[in-house]
């Protein structure tokens, strides 16, 4: 299969009062088409700088990013993202916000298509019926839930995502993942997944980039081998338990710590 | 019940101010000339009613076009100022220094400068007065927008003019009525002070002064009332336009 996200040696320093401050320091990421690629890492180390670099928001100052064949050198139409934030936009209804990246990337669609598609997803999400409510008026998992239809409203071939579901409950976190695996079952997109929860990561990722601390490396790469339609149960199972144990082994490492001495 | 009570509440403060007023003047025994009491009013009103018209008229034409500008203007500074940091520096100070000046002393100022132009003169006033809050207010609110507001634009490739149009602008409307509310009441003084320090001035302010010249004291009080109510009507007119463009934002502000 053909890498749709391909990062290679992608070193990245902000100017700063105090001088140049490096945060990513010789990165190498590949996410085949339509696989999930979850990306942990120390607080701090640039993992939300990624992000922006894959978005095209930001330019490496060395190496390159790739997508889908081309060189990202600007923002484009085929990326969605999500943030922990979900950012609604308060004056609008939360259809009129999931529609509103069409409005960017497909200005002649009718608005009857836009309002079809829009639905469709709201519904997949499970939030059929609040169409029509404003943002304030949904608790904070429904609003992330409505984030995440604003990402996809435009089938994105790139789905970028930083901590999106970080500031929920644990409940509503679990319900999410499992949103956000029968999302990917119905709707085609590569996936980056910034995530603090290694069990987050197990779920969702084919694959689990652990990134050093700053300036981040890439520091180790776990292969998911479970299959796709996985449930929370397999997070109890032997071989989840057997990854999150290698997982936790590498932020110790990551953060600088002995891994066996604790 | 719910607007009865929004009604009625208002208007029996206002009918109990009246009555406290009437009680004063005449508790005290104050001649007309010291304190006109309310029943004196209807009076003046009836006999000068036509000026009254006239005058109202003139001061709010005048307010609101001054008004007008000052959104215009005040917008754009802010646009400027909200998006460039360095033109925030460079014009904040020059900004607060202007605020500073007590606006009587550009009255003779601007009666200078444009020489009978009065309506010119006085539009000019209540822009000068009424345009900083506006400014400011814009300023702060888009150069404060959270990153990730833009961004899930940008990351699209939209414009910043777009972005400005979706998000920034909508997003400073609720700062953008607080500082209207502000600058509709500076626009009005504005307004009404050049009126009234003006020879041959027009509006509500210069039928005040002829009052004065005229020791009509039932008149001048007459005035005041009228420019009271008439300051009432601007105010609630930008709250009305508040309630329908920025709304959304009544809810969050509990
Ligand atoms: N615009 C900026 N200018 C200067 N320094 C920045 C900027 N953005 C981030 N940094 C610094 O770069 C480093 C990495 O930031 P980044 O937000 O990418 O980390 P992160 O891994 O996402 O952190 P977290 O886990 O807390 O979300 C931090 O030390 C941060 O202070
Ligand atoms: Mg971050």
């Amino acid at each position: 299969m053909k890498n749709l996200i391909e990062i290679k040696g992608v070193r990245h320093a902000y100017k700063t009062r105090t001088g140049p401050l490096p945060v990513l320091d010789g990165l190498d990421i590949s996410v085949p088409e339509g696989e999930f690629c979850a990306v942990v890492g120390p607080s701090g180390c640039g993992k939300s700088t990624l992000t922006r670099l894959v978005a095209g928001l930001m330019k490496p100052d060395e190496g390159e990013v790739w997508l889908d064949g081309k060189k990202v050198s600007s923002p484009r139409k085929t990326v969605g993202m999500a943030f922990q934030n979900p950012v609604l936009l308060e004056w609008r209804t939360i259809l009129d916000n999931v529609i509103l990246p069409l409005e960017i990337v497909a200005p002649s669609m009718p608005r009857r298509d836009r309002v079809v598609r829009a639905e469709e997803l709201l519904e997949m999400v499970g939030l059929s019926g609040f169409e029509g409510k404003r943002p304030s008026e949904l608790s904070g998992g429904m609003r992330q839930r409505a984030s995440l239809c604003r990402a996809i409203v435009h089938k994105p071939s790139v789905l970028i995502m930083d901590e999106p579901f970080g500031a929920l409950d644990n409940f509503t976190r679990e319900d999410l993942w499992q949103t956000m695996r029968d999302l990917r079952a119905k709707e085609p997109f590569t996936a980056v997944l910034i995530t603090h929860d290694l069990r987050e990561s197990v779920f969702l990722g084919d694959q689990v980039v652990v990134l050093s601390g700053r300036p981040a490396r890439t520091q180790y790469i776990l292969d998911v081998d479970l299959p796709q339609d996985r449930t929370i149960d397999v997070l109890y199972a032997q071989k989840a338990a057997d990854m999150l144990q290698t997982l936790r082994d590498q932020i110790k490492i990551a953060q600088g710590r002995d891994p066996e001495a604790a | 019940m719910e607007i009865l009570r929004k009604i009625a509440v208002p208007v029996m403060a206002i009918l109990a101010f009246l009555a406290v007023w009437e009680a004063l003047v005449q508790i005290n025994d104050w001649p007309n000339y010291v304190m006109a009491s309310p029943s004196d009013l209807p009076a003046a009103y009836a006999q000068f009613w036509e000026l009254f018209l006239v005058g109202s008229w003139q001061t709010l034409w005048r307010t609101v076009a001054g008004l007008g500008l000052a959104v215009v203007f005040g917008l754009l500074l802010g646009m400027v100022m909200g998006f460039s940091r360095i033109m925030r520096d460079a014009l904040y100070p020059l900004l607060v220094g202007f605020n500073a000046i007590p606006k009587a002393t550009l009255v003779p100022v601007l009666a200078l400068l444009f020489i009978g132009q009065h309506d010119f003169n006085t539009v000019l006033m209540a822009f000068l007065i009424s345009f900083f809050p506006i400014a400011v207010s814009v300023g702060i609110g888009l150069s404060t927008l959270e990153p990730e507001y833009r961004d899930i634009l940008r990351s699209l490739g939209a414009s910043r003019f777009t972005i400005f149009r979706k998000i920034a602008l909508p997003k400073t409307l609720p700062e953008f009525f607080g500082a209207l509310k502000v600058s509709v009441t500076l626009a009005f003084i504005g307004t009404n002070l050049v009126e009234i320090v003006s020879p041959h001035g027009r509006g509500l302010g210069a039928l005040f002064l002829s009052a004065q010249t005229n020791s009509n004291y039932p008149l001048m009080f007459a005035v005041l009332i009228a420019l009271a109510v008439l300051g009432i009507v601007l105010y609630y007119a930008v709250v009305a336009l508040e309630r329908i463009f920025a709304g959304w934002a009544e809810r969050q502000a509990t």
